[in-house]
């Protein structure tokens, strides 16, 4: 029994290992090549250069659409985050009716099809007078986002002790004054977590951008439009990573806050 | 009683922003993509006159019918090629590895980024000149480009794999966490031979999460857009990029909204189905 167990633990280390390689190619392809002095993407290499990070800048279309990704991740992390600031107090606090019925619901967006979700806000929002726009992608973002923002939430109220919000109550704070003065700064780091994640996640989405933008592109459907051309491909390497370097750093830093929302929450 | 019903009210009352949000951007637009599919395109404007044409249309289409059949064939594949490839390093995490923060954390850290680069990615290792071909040829182990390797159902099953990781990891990892271990130590006392404790105490313990795993995977899968049009070539294309092309080079949204609607249904039916197969599995596995 134990020779057997030796004999399969290397063996599925070996397995993992050759995992994240295959979890970590295709990531790891843009940044390498984007140095690559050669327009096409094939070894070997030929040299090292700079020159398509420089040739970046000059692209005003990409510019436009960097601003514009911007605005639409702010504004639907926003949103989202409100909504599931208040949403996930309710769930970790309180019991009432159909409570489990719609944490469900809430958590819906993760797992519908995109190109339906795609599909089906454009149509809604044709229909109720609202053409397609970044504030359409705002909503459409908002959205999806949800229910990250409605979980990340809850850990931090699920961390969070009641009984200081009791104290802050009983020593004649309203209610209001309790909520701003007392837990807001203890869920602070959980709701920037919940806004940086919304937004790395609104800022690299694509399918439902694709359907609400009309003439104003955020950066993935810029790209999109981008990789048809062979000859823009070192450009688009050069824009790809710095776009995984920039996802990187906000969900380190996200998981740097929620870390702390979960330390203060238990008063340790 | 007072304080009961304000803690009622108080819950309702937080919780309906983003319930109502939610609840209405799923069912307003499932109502009128409904209407719609009762309607016809005449040219620039829509008859609203009720009729069944876009079914009857779409039901009949072969095309429509490969495409759909397709879809969920790939969709079904990929469910499997992932968790199939996702059990052992959810295994290796949960009950060997020592540093399970860490490797959750590499795991899930590719998944952050942006999903079309990712499959852009798979493109340029998959290619005709691409990463995978010209290494072969620099190694020595090929003389002439692998043509097969890109633009097919394959390259899309590989690229959807990857993209799903980790969808697949944490549930079998979360199910193989909260095994109660000393059944395992129970099962050696009782003389089980390593292969026999995995299949009769790990897997039906873990039956859960990789039902789980493959519903999470399976349905968002099958109207995945960006990966059959990018590495699926005309081989690889899946209902999604017909449902894209309806709403809009082809501009018929009723059309369009009658394929949103039978796909719905599809994959509806298909995880239904599947769910009560996993059901009967589950009482014969032990």
């Amino acid at each position: 029994m134990k020779v057997a167990l030796k004999r399969i633990a290397p063996s599925l280390s070996t397995y993992a290992a050759v995992y994240l390689v295959f979890l970590y190619l295709p990531v790891l392809l843009l940044p390498l090549f984007s140095f690559n002095d050669g327009t096409i993407v094939a070894f070997p290499l030929s040299g090292f250069t700079f020159k398509w990070y420089l040739a970046l800048s000059g692209e005003e279309a990409l510019l436009r659409a960097l601003l514009n990704s911007l605005f639409v991740g702010i504004a639907s992390a926003t949103l989202a985050t409100s909504l599931g600031l208040l949403a996930a107090r309710a769930f970790a606090r309180y019991r009432f009716p159909l409570r489990h019925a719609s944490e469900g619901l809430v958590m819906l967006p993760l797992v519908v099809p995109g190109i339906i979700v795609a599909s089906s806000m454009l149509v809604l929002f044709l229909f109720i007078g609202l053409k397609p726009s970044l504030a359409a992608i705002i909503l459409g973002h908002a959205f999806l986002t949800v229910p990250f923002a409605v979980s990340i939430m809850k850990s931090a109220f699920d961390e969070f002790d009641p009984s200081i919000e009791e104290a802050a109550l009983d020593l004649g704070e309203s209610v209001a004054g309790t909520f701003r003065r007392v837990t807001l700064p203890v869920v602070a780091p959980g709701i920037l977590s919940s806004m940086l994640v919304c937004f790395t996640v609104s800022f690299d989405e694509f399918v439902l951008a694709f359907f609400l933008s009309g003439n104003e592109p955020t950066l993935p459907v810029y790209i999109w439009s981008q990789i048809r051309f062979p000859a823009k491909l070192p450009n688009t390497l050069a824009l790809g990573s710095c776009l995984l370097a920039f996802s990187i750093l906000l969900l380190v830093l996200a998981e740097i806050f929620r870390r702390r929302s979960t330390k203060r929450g238990t008063g340790k | 009683m007072f304080r009961l019903r304000s803690e009622t009210s108080r819950g309702m009352a937080l919780s309906a922003p983003a319930t109502l949000y939610v609840g209405f951007l799923v069912a307003a637009p499932l109502g009128i993509l409904v209407a719609y599919s009762f309607w016809t395109q005449n040219y620039v404007s829509i008859d609203r006159t009720p009729t069944l044409s876009n079914y009857g249309f779409a039901l009949n289409d072969p095309l429509v019918r490969h495409l759909l059949l397709k879809s969920i064939w790939i969709a079904g594949l990929c469910t499997i090629a992932t968790v199939v490839l996702a059990y052992p390093i959810a295994y290796f995490i949960a009950m060997r590895a020592r540093r399970k923060t860490l490797w959750l954390l590499l795991i899930t850290i590719p998944f952050w980024t942006s999903y079309l680069l990712r499959v852009f990615s798979w493109k340029l290792i998959l290619g005709f000149k691409g990463l995978m071909n010209s290494a072969l040829i620099s190694l020595g182990a090929i003389d002439q480009p692998l043509a097969f390797l890109l633009y097919n159902e394959f390259a899309v099953v590989l690229t959807l794999a990857h993209a799903w990781a980790p969808f697949a990891i944490l549930p079998i990892y979360v199910s193989l966490q909260k095994m109660d271990r000393s059944l395992l130590e129970a099962a050696t006392d009782l003389g089980c031979t390593g292969f026999q404790r995995f299949r009769r105490i790990t897997l039906p313990l873990t039956f859960p999460g990789v039902i789980a795993a493959c519903l999470i995977i399976f349905i968002p899968t099958v109207g995945d857009y960006v990966t059959p049009a990018l590495v699926g070539g005309s081989e690889g294309k899946m209902i999604s990029n017909l449902i894209q092309v309806q709403f809009g080079a082809a501009n018929n949204w009723p059309l369009g909204a009658t394929l949103s609607l039978i796909a719905m249904a599809s994959v509806g039916l298909v995880a239904t189905g599947f769910l009560f197969l996993a059901n009967l599995a589950r009482g014969t596995i032990r």
